[in-house]
């Protein structure tokens, strides 16, 4: 184990993607996501890479979207109305199977909404926020520990399925502070991108995928010049109308991801064997989930908590053999049930599923989370 | 142990700042299990403002602090806020100056001039946060004053070095004198 | 033609109407290129949404065919990647304007290493015909069925006043003009912007009664003049074509290489 510090998790955030060589960063200040852009303007050019702020939300999403095929790990990191704004681009990254990560440090919405205080209301905003059929990773963390981790997770699966992926932290995990050990190098596996083994100058079909649905790429600049678009493609990367190509290229952005939900599947959790109220919960939610679960055991009552990292793909398999067992399962963010309605679809009672939210800007407690459980087991508010 | 220590005040007095000095003391030099986490309105100078520190030999879970054994209020606002939730026995050190609290809670009330004393001198109220956590350390020992050095060394450019060592004693100072005139607990 | 190793013969038939200037502007790109005779694999071109955008298909470049407006935001991407690539940046006029007004005016201010080229043909054509800001007051379009009162944009007054340090205006007719100055453009060290008047005689020519392309081409010929020319002298009112700005300031990529170097020499 190598340094420890006392920071953010946005600058964890910043310092995980540097651990899993993060080289571009472009951005746009936006509360509660600035530290992560402060912290790369320092930090990226003592490793020769570069920080840029762009004019706008969506120039930042564009401009990775160019390093990226230039051989770069990229990042950029915004909040709910950035994140809006970059949709589109999001979708092109989809679409030309370009790597990227894009923090999204969620703050209370809709429209401006509350800058400074938190929400977890864009869980769907990051599964279909870019319009059209296609799939996507988002990922959470609950600890500034695991702010970094799970960053260095998600620049894996983007290099490893050449796909955005979506790092949906929020407003309280990315301003508290705790204790940060950086892992030694090595310690933590970083993938790094899969070229083609086609020689320069040998024709090389840009699109199509190995076997495994991974697709080897070839950088900007180098020895293969193919065309990058938005549209529907053939494996040339030309625009094509033809049915059968506009299917494969459909079911391979969603399938790569897809068929792959129970691998991408990243989970904690607590107390969970003999639990017969099992709570689900992700990011700053899932900390007073597990304070609640915590509290519990000292008097005996079975409680546990599952907490989700990877949120897209909804890992259901995960989700359905975790709470076979539960009487209730009581889902604790905050949203008007965003992720809730993906439990109820996994599990084989729906009707045990209850939400236990709070939309107000603070941070559900964990007395929010226990007056749920009492008014949903008949014992009053 | 745990502490679960809240300080209040408005923006601009220093009030995130002297939670996480606190914190990262108790985090890096001391070996403890620490949190600080913070609300704050839009304005980076004026509104309210609250910081939030646990610190704890066990894992911290939820990160806010309900109801604080540590209350610091720099405004009578904050005060008004947060006083009721003190814990029994708890400290309350405010800056009699600035706050008159009006709340009678089962806890200590520490207050005396503290403004006053960092404008006199230092001439300008920069210092106040550090001044205050001096006063705290004396009046709690939540952590050492080694362990709060080394992390103003950290934090400060050496040109600030001084200034925050005599802030830190001054405060030190006027927690030293008050707990000769009243008795704690 | 040595020119043919420049383009993908897999993608045409390209879709340009006949008449469209288009293909023109990319006949003289593609001179210009050959004539610098830049090493093919460090050609990069980044396009954007419009009939101006399917040029960066027919180039055998590494090619890049974005979104509506947002060219030049990803071309600086990779431009700062990878700062020895060429990265050209044609762009419709609603593409560069309009929608990617923003992204026109900052890659100005930057001075990031790229030639944007503008090709202006005054309307939105792969939709149908819609006004742009270049298409004029007075002028017909589908969205102007009773004329078009929005003021435009002059391309040149906007690139210069945003900062850009290389601007310069032809035209479809000015064929040698067009590769003359994109080898200019090419060779200057920092933004350029190349507006090339373009004609659409399918949708711009037929609403506005501008005859046919050969009609139009006559237009930018009789209607515009070289800079400082006698020609302009006695008739003010044309439009000005050559290079208005071509000066020296401090390139991005080079002055971000600048300060990594800065940085690392102090740890």
């Amino acid at each position: 184990m190598g340094e420890s510090m006392f920071v953010q998790g946005n600058e964890a955030c910043a310092r995980g993607a540097l651990y899993a060589n993060l080289r571009f960063f472009a951005g746009y200040p936006i509360t509660p996501s600035t530290e992560i852009a402060e912290s790369l303007a320092e930090l990226l050019p003592t490793v020769g890479g570069k920080f840029v702020q762009m004019e706008d939300e969506i120039s930042s999403m564009c401009a990775i979207c160019g390093a990226s095929l230039a051989g770069l790990k990229v990042m950029t990191a915004t909040s709910g109305p950035g994140f809006s704004l970059k949709q589109e681009a999001i979708g092109y990254a989809v679409m030309a199977e370009i790597p990227c990560v894009i923090v999204d440090a969620q703050r209370g919405g809709p429209s401006t909404g509350l800058p400074t205080e938190v929400s977890q209301g864009d869980v769907m905003q990051a599964r279909w926020g870019a319009h059209g059929d296609h799939s996507i990773i988002a990922l959470t963390a609950s600890s500034v520990q695991d702010v970094f981790e799970i960053t260095v997770e998600a620049f894996n699966m983007a290099e490893t399925l050449r796909t955005p992926v979506v790092l949906l932290l929020d407003a309280e995990i990315c301003h508290m502070r705790e204790r940060l050990t950086i892992p030694d190098p090595g310690e933590l596996h970083v993938v790094e991108r899969l070229y083609t083994e086609v020689k320069p100058g040998v024709a090389y079909h840009p699109y199509l995928p190995r076997e495994d649905g991974r697709l080897p790429i070839s950088n900007f600049g180098d020895g293969h010049r193919f065309n990058v678009t938005g549209l529907h493609h053939d494996i040339w990367g030309f625009p094509t109308q033809n049915p059968d190509s506009i299917e494969y290229l459909n079911r391979h952005l969603y399938d790569k991801i897809e068929n792959r939900t129970n691998s991408l599947a990243r989970w904690k959790e607590y107390y969970l064997d003999d639990a017969d109220i099992v709570l689900i919960s992700y990011g700053s939610a899932a900390r007073s989930a597990l304070q609640h679960v915590f509290d519990r055991r000292l008097r005996g009552e079975r409680l546990g908590l599952l907490e989700l990292q990877t949120i897209w793909p909804f890992p259901a398999d995960l989700v359905r053999k975790k709470t076979a067992h539960a009487r209730r399962v009581i889902v604790a963010e905050m949203n008007m049930g965003q992720l809730c309605s993906q439990v109820k679809t996994a599990v084989e009672h729906p009707e045990r599923v209850f939400l236990a939210n709070r939309i107000d800007g603070r941070l559900i407690t964990p007395e929010n989370i226990a007056r749920c459980i009492r008014l949903i087991d008949g014992r009053g508010f | 142990m745990i502490n679960r220590i809240l300080l209040s005040g408005s923006g601009g007095q220093g009030v995130i700042t002297m939670a996480i000095l606190l914190a990262q003391a108790a985090c890096l030099y001391e070996g403890h299990n620490a949190i600080q986490s913070q609300s704050y309105g839009p304005e980076a100078r004026g509104g309210a403002t609250r910081s939030d520190v646990i610190i704890s030999d066990e894992p911290i879970y939820y990160p806010k602090v309900q109801h604080p054994n540590i209350l610091v209020a720099l405004t009578n606002e904050a005060s008004a806020k947060y006083l009721k939730f003190i814990r029994p026995n708890g400290i309350f050190l405010f800056d009699s100056d600035l706050v008159q609290p009006s709340t009678k809670m089962d806890a200590d009330y520490v207050g005396f001039p503290m403004y006053k004393p960092v404008m006199e001198r230092f001439g300008k109220p920069q210092a106040l946060n550090i001044c205050v956590l001096g006063a705290l350390l004396e009046l709690t020992h939540v952590t050492s004053f080694d362990s709060i050095r080394q992390c103003l060394k950290a934090r400060f450019r050496p040109a600030f070095h001084q200034a925050n060592e005599d802030a830190l004693h001054l405060g030190q100072d006027l927690a030293a004198s008050w707990k000769g005139t009243h008795r704690l607990g | 033609m040595s020119i043919h190793r420049l383009i993908r013969p897999r993608f045409f038939p390209h879709i340009w109407c006949p008449g469209c200037g288009h293909g023109i502007i990319l006949n003289g790109l593609l001179h210009a290129v050959d004539e610098m005779g830049l090493e093919q694999n460090k050609l990069c071109m980044v396009s954007g949404i419009g009939c101006s955008s399917r040029i960066s298909g027919y180039v055998d470049f590494h090619s890049m065919h974005t979104l509506h407006g947002r060219a030049l935001a990803f071309a600086t991407g990779l431009k700062l990647a990878r700062p020895e690539v060429q990265v050209f940046v044609p762009m419709g006029d609603g593409d560069a304007t309009a929608i990617g007004g923003n992204h026109f005016i900052h890659a100005c201010r930057r001075n990031i290493d790229l030639v944007a080229i503008v090709m202006n043909n005054r309307i939105y054509g792969m939709t149908g015909g819609q006004f742009s800001p270049e298409s004029g007051q007075g002028t017909m379009a589908t969205t102007a069925p009773y004329g078009n009162i929005d003021p435009t944009f002059d391309v040149v007054k906007l690139a210069m006043g945003a900062g850009a340090t290389f601007v310069a205006r032809t035209t479809a007719f000015h064929v040698k003009e067009i590769v003359s100055i994109i080898k200019k453009a090419t060779m200057h060290k920092g933004f350029s912007v190349v507006e090339i008047l373009s004609q659409c005689p399918t949708y711009f020519g037929r609403k506005n009664k501008y005859g046919g392309p050969v009609e139009m081409l006559k237009w930018y010929r009789d209607n515009t003049a070289p800079i400082g020319s006698p020609k302009l002298k006695d008739n003010p009112g044309l439009i000005e074509r050559g290079i208005f700005v071509d000066r020296e300031m401090p390139e991005y990529c080079e002055e971000y290489d600048k300060l990594i170097a800065r940085v690392r020499s102090r740890s």
